[in-house]
């Protein structure tokens, strides 16, 4: 494994608004290794999506930076694919046409043939084959979704970028979804940056979970890892105690040390509980 | 026939009968209800029409009017027919004057007798088109600029709303004079009459479209255009991957609304600039002032209509056909 992958450095980021610059993300750091599995977690409003659309290049860090072996990342790219978080795909464009679209403009110089068995290998992946040339429209959320993952696959990306890929289905089609990203990822072995609400999302499919401190000025409060062996099993995992473990770290995190409104007799003392966790992150991380 | 009751129907409320009689309940308001209204319509005219002297006569009712298009109708074929024996006895004359002397060049003539209404609806419908067209070449590429730049809009749009209200009457003169003045050729393949009805369409019909399709591409969803940047698309491919395909449906409804702006503005536009077509048909029968001649007006009346409403049916099954999102209803 290879320690340096990407690296984001002291990121942080102000917004301008009339009353002057707000500041949304301060002093992230941090390390991700090839092949890794990070979420981000943290309340509505924390920040998490300019966390990724830094590292996508959609927005760029006021200060600080975010590098990719070696090089800073400065503008959007095919290497840093985005599975947005209402599939985003081009409704005019069949399945395979929005697989297409991504495999021309980011493979050039490749036959014809090369193009199509790429594609389709792809939607093999998230198993579409059987819905080619349906719409958009015609198709259900989670196979929207499918083909959304399918489409940043066929980029070949260094990282995936996962804006709270499965929030919009319903459970039932998130846990397929989880599955089949699960078997993607220990096939393809790509280096995923995964956002998310769902705590059991976060500790099902994690190395790492990365947890954000609310904002505004929002930055990492605490970071989990995961050694839950896999191909992990959500069914057996479901009574095994140290998933529960984790699960209890994060929820403990996220609704006890960040409630997102707190009462005022008790803001001291949690604001006190949230910095000698963040202590607690860094001696963490360093060890990882 | 089902397909124009179709057409020429709003849809009904649903019956709540069932069975072979059911059916032919709910069926019937489809075409029923456009009857009654037709029927009202016919009546309240002919009654009105009998109460109203004009100096030109009484005011036609529907008997006449249907007379009138009849005699419209043989008019046309009369004139086709003289046309046709003009067209004969020319060639006859031009064979056999080629025959006694080889090295005459056979004069060609055009039929000159005065257009029909046939002609003139002809003439109506080139001339909408070419003023649209060269709206529609204008417009949508100055919208496109308009959605993609801020700037752009902010320079553009005070102009698109200082022209937007501007009756077509009152930029007629100007541009009659401008195509005097600069369209000047010895053999012009165009009439003035017919430049000047053109582009004061095109500058009636300009607007929908331009501002349609500025709205069209502005409210591109970002993370369409996310998509974009992350496959660094080149910036024509940005256009015609993106932009074009999620502004179709917006621009073809502008276009459609355009559309039937210049069919208006047209027959305006034909009566002051004297193009042979269905305005200049109104006025001169206007000039004419014989006893038909409001039946007349009346026949073409009707026909504008007719006209107006098959181009925007024509248009909304294009705008349809192109439409990606299927789940708008467009009527």
């Amino acid at each position: 494994m290879q320690a340096k992958h990407l690296e984001l450095e002291q990121v942080g980021i102000d917004f301008p608004t009339p009353k002057g610059p707000f500041t949304a993300l301060t002093d992230v750091n941090l390390k991700i290794a090839k092949g890794e599995f990070v979420s981000l977690i943290g309340h509505s409003g924390c920040g998490k999506s300019t966390v990724l659309n830094i590292v996508a290049g959609l927005h760029q860090a006021t200060t600080g930076g975010v590098i990719l072996d070696g090089a800073e990342v400065k503008t959007p790219g095919p290497e840093r694919a985005v599975v947005f978080q209402n599939h985003s795909l081009l409704p005019w464009l069949s399945v395979y046409k929005n697989v297409e679209l991504a495999v021309k403009h980011t493979m050039r110089g490749k036959s014809k043939k090369e193009m199509r068995d790429w594609i389709m290998h792809n939607l093999e992946l998230v198993h579409m084959t059987h819905a080619l040339d349906k719409l958009p429209s015609e198709i259900s959320g989670g196979m929207k979704q499918r083909v959304g993952i399918a489409r940043a696959l066929a980029m070949e990306p260094k990282v995936l970028l996962m804006d709270e890929p499965f929030g919009a289905l319903d459970a039932l089609t998130r846990a397929h979804l989880q599955d089949s990203l699960m078997e993607i990822h220990a096939d393809l072995g790509n280096t995923v940056i995964m956002i998310t609400h769902d705590v059991d999302e976060a500790v099902l499919l994690s190395d790492r979970i990365v947890m954000m401190n609310n904002g505004p000025a929002a930055t990492i409060g605490e970071i989990l890892n995961i050694e839950l062996p896999r191909p992990r099993d959500r069914l057996k995992l479901a009574d095994n105690p140290e998933y529960n473990h984790y699960r209890h770290e994060v929820l403990t995190f996220l609704y006890d040390k960040q409630k997102k409104i707190e009462p005022v007799s008790s803001h001291i003392k949690s604001s006190k509980a949230g910095g000698g966790s963040a202590k607690k992150a860094n001696s963490k991380s360093d060890a990882a | 026939m089902s397909k124009m009751a179709n057409i020429l129907s709003f849809s009904p409320a649903k019956s709540p009968m069932s069975g072979p009689m059911g059916a032919v309940y709910s069926r019937a308001p489809a075409l029923l209800l456009p009857l009654i209204g037709l029927l009202m319509f016919l009546a309240v005219w002919n009654g009105v029409a009998k109460s109203i002297d004009t100096s030109l006569g009484q005011f036609p009712g529907p008997a006449q009017v249907w007379e009138q298009a009849g005699s419209l109708i043989t008019e046309h074929g009369a004139q086709r027919d003289s046309a046709d024996a003009f067209y004969t006895r020319q060639e006859e004359r031009n064979a056999a004057r080629v025959a006694q002397d080889p090295t005459y060049e056979p004069k060609i003539r055009e039929f000159t007798g005065a257009p029909t209404f046939f002609d003139q609806i002809w003439t109506s419908l080139y001339t909408v088109m070419v003023g649209f067209i060269i709206a529609s070449v204008i417009a949508v590429p100055v919208g496109i600029l308009c959605g993609l730049s801020k700037s752009a809009y902010a320079a553009i749009n005070p102009l698109i709303q200082l022209f937007k209200p501007v009756s077509p009457l009152a930029w007629l003169p100007l541009v009659t004079m401008v195509v005097s003045a600069l369209y000047v050729s010895d053999d012009p393949t165009f009439s003035k009459s017919f430049v000047t009805s053109a582009l004061t369409v095109s500058l009636c019909c300009l607007w929908p479209t331009l501002i349609n399709t500025a709205v069209g591409v502005s409210a591109i969803d970002t993370d369409l255009l996310n998509v974009s940047k992350v496959l660094r698309l080149t910036p024509t491919s940005h256009l015609t991957k993106i932009i074009l395909p999620s502004s179709i449906p917006m621009i073809f409804t502008g276009l459609r609304l355009s559309l039937g702006i210049g069919w208006m503005v047209l027959i305006a536009a034909e009566m002051l600039a004297q193009n042979p077509g269905l305005g200049k048909f109104v006025w001169d029968e206007f000039q004419n002032g014989s006893s038909e001649s409001l039946a007349r007006i009346m026949v073409a009346v009707l026909t504008i209509g007719a006209i107006g409403f098959i181009l925007d049916r024509i248009m909304l099954s294009v705008q349809r056909a192109v439409s990606w999102d299927k789940s708008s209803v467009l009527r």
